[in-house]
């Protein structure tokens, strides 16, 4: 692979699963007030 | 009557009688189960090849932070503040909207007699994978042992080779619909969805480990700066993501109608948003490095075999499965993966149908799941399992894209913006419990620039489609089956709205919901 295309595919990477990590982390660090009934499964 | 989940049988009223997912994580996993389909797989790797490589991240997101993100938390909005269906929730946001809502229920059933189809055939090519039983010609079995298929026209000789496993889809699809929110839609999605990704990242580690590999990732991901430069290359990505996302005919709106009240639906859709790209952005590296492999194996470039759609996964994948050492495992896990995103997909869709018809008649899961499943099943089968099938899946998929999913979306946003004005009230509702509360900036990209960004598209969807019949094929068959099929779904939305609501059907929205409301004791009250 070339290196224009190996950064491209790390950035990709990057913005994209750490884009979702950062919204996972956003999502748990909230508690808000969700009824205990619909967070007690899984 | 419908079976009550325990959980949900403590739920308000409207929630127990509705049915309702169980927590925000078993909702989080069934819109991901709906928004990540076949597309994500077949679709997004080619459309990044062709639309800059590497540079293609770029306005992908713009697109889904601008549109894709923004357009998924209106629908939420709107099934979570309107308590209902895609057409109840229209109804009660405005008494003229409801028409709305069926147009994106027809559109919706419409989808469904043909996606199943394409799942059957996925699940044959797991079997297949095993004894590799294309042989030396994948293009040829694929149209000719294995769909028979004849000249364009509307046939009855049913190919038993893949009505057997779409009977099996339709019947997955009817239990697993039939059990409700929770028990069915629910708790498929907690076990495909993990499944499914497990398995895609198997093959996606198997994929990086062919010879090749490094050569397909090379043409996916070399940047071509010039291409951000031209317009056709941003439609294509906001293209991608609105396809993508399952948004705007009516999934969203049911799912979230399913939510608690309370529950945080800008974190939600964050989190769906990210997954559905993540999901293909693992697709594009898995696909693109057996491409690769699949090059090298032939001595050709990469652009000579890089395909999407049908031609990737039924013709292209069984050459690789073929030639590639552990070819059955990389069969199994991709055609594995294609089933259970389809299936995912697929009972999401159906169910945005039954929801709409138990709203309106007031039946229950058990009658609405019949009334629904067994006439689509029975349509699916006799137009998709023949050897007339394909030339009308891809007509009929191609129509109700652009013509249907499209349409109805620019008008939906155009009407809810700026006809009924209900976006201050929607973000005011999504603000009231929220982990990322929605500036005035989400009214100006949900109200000016994802109608403009989609009509544009639209546009040029249609000045395509007038260029040229659309795959070559009679101008009879595009007219009835492809016009014809986006005009009926129209036809039978205003049919549908005519006909009365059921006198148990509450048409007055519920009341807002306020910060006040959102404190522990209110909370502790919704139970």
């Amino acid at each position: 692979m070339n290196g224009p295309a190996i950064a491209m595919m790390i950035v990709s990477m990057l913005v994209i699963w750490g884009g979702l990590g950062l919204a996972v982390l956003n999502l748990t660090r909230f508690r808000g007030a969700e009824p205990e009934e619909t967070i007690r499964d899984l | 009557m419908a079976r009550q989940d325990p959980v949900t049988a403590t739920a308000p009223a409207e929630q127990a009688h509705r049915g309702a997912f169980s927590s925000r994580k078993v909702f989080i996993l069934a819109a991901i189960g709906s928004a990540v389909g076949l597309g994500n797989i077949w679709r997004f790797p080619y459309v990044a090849y062709e639309n800059g490589g590497g540079t293609f991240v770029i306005p992908y997101l713009v697109a889904l932070v601008c549109a894709g993100l923004p357009f998924l938390l209106l629908d939420y909005a709107i099934g979570h503040r309107y308590r209902g269906s895609a057409p109840l929730s229209f109804r009660r946001m405005s008494r003229t909207g409801e028409v709305l809502g069926w147009w994106q229920v027809g559109i919706c059933a419409v989808i469904a007699v043909y996606y199943a189809v394409i799942i059957a055939w996925a699940v044959r090519y797991t079997g297949f994978s095993v004894t590799n039983a294309w042989g030396a010609d994948p293009n040829g079995f694929f149209f000719g042992d294995f769909l028979q298929v004849a000249e364009p026209g509307v046939g009855l000789d049913v190919v038993p080779g893949v009505l057997v496993p779409l009977a099996l889809v339709w019947v997955a699809v009817l239990v697993i619909l039939w059990l409700g929110v929770q028990r069915g839609i629910g708790a498929a999605s907690v076990v495909f969805i993990p499944l499914m990704v497990v398995a895609f990242l198997a093959l996606v580690v198997r994929a990086l480990f062919l010879p090749g590999a490094a050569q397909g990732l090379e043409a996916l991901f070399t940047p071509d700066w010039a291409a951000l430069g031209e317009t056709g290359v941003w439609a294509a990505a906001f293209g991608q993501i609105f396809f993508s996302l399952s948004v705007g005919f009516g999934i969203m709106i049911t799912y979230s109608s399913y939510v608690g009240r309370r529950t945080d639906m800008t974190g939600s859709g964050l989190v769906v948003g990210f997954s559905n790209s993540g999901f293909e952005l693992l697709a594009g590296i898995g696909v693109f490095a057996a491409l690769g492999f699949m090059a090298q194996a032939a001595g050709v470039g990469v652009d000579e075999v890089a395909t999407s759609g049908l031609g990737l996964a039924f013709i292209a994948f069984p050459a690789i499965i073929s030639e590639a050492p552990a070819g059955t495992l990389i069969g199994v896990l991709f055609f594995g993966t294609l089933v259970l995103a389809g299936l995912t997909s697929l009972i999401s869709v159906v169910e945005v149908v039954i929801s709409g018809v138990r709203d309106k008649l007031d039946l229950s899961r058990t009658a609405a799941t019949l009334v629904v499943v067994v006439p689509a099943a029975t349509i699916s089968v006799l137009l998709f399992a023949t050897t007339t099938g394909v030339p009308i899946l891809d007509t009929v998929d191609h129509f109700i894209n652009r013509f249907g999913i499209l349409l109805v979306a620019v008008v939906t946003v155009v009407l809810v913006a700026w006809v009924y004005r209900a976006l201050p009230d929607l973000r005011a509702h999504l603000n009231v419990t929220t982990s990322f509360p929605l500036g005035r900036w989400w009214i100006v990209l949900v109200g000016g620039l994802i109608p403009f960004v989609l009509t544009f598209v639209l546009v040029q969807e249609v000045r395509d489609v007038l260029a040229a019949p659309y795959g070559g094929y009679p101008d009879w068959l595009v007219t009835f089956l492809g016009w014809g099929t986006a005009l009926a779904v129209v036809l039978v939305a205003v049919v549908a709205t005519l006909l009365p609501w059921s006198s148990r059907t509450p048409l007055d929205p519920p009341e807002p919901l306020t910060a006040a409301a959102g404190s522990r004791t209110d909370t502790e009250a919704d139970r």
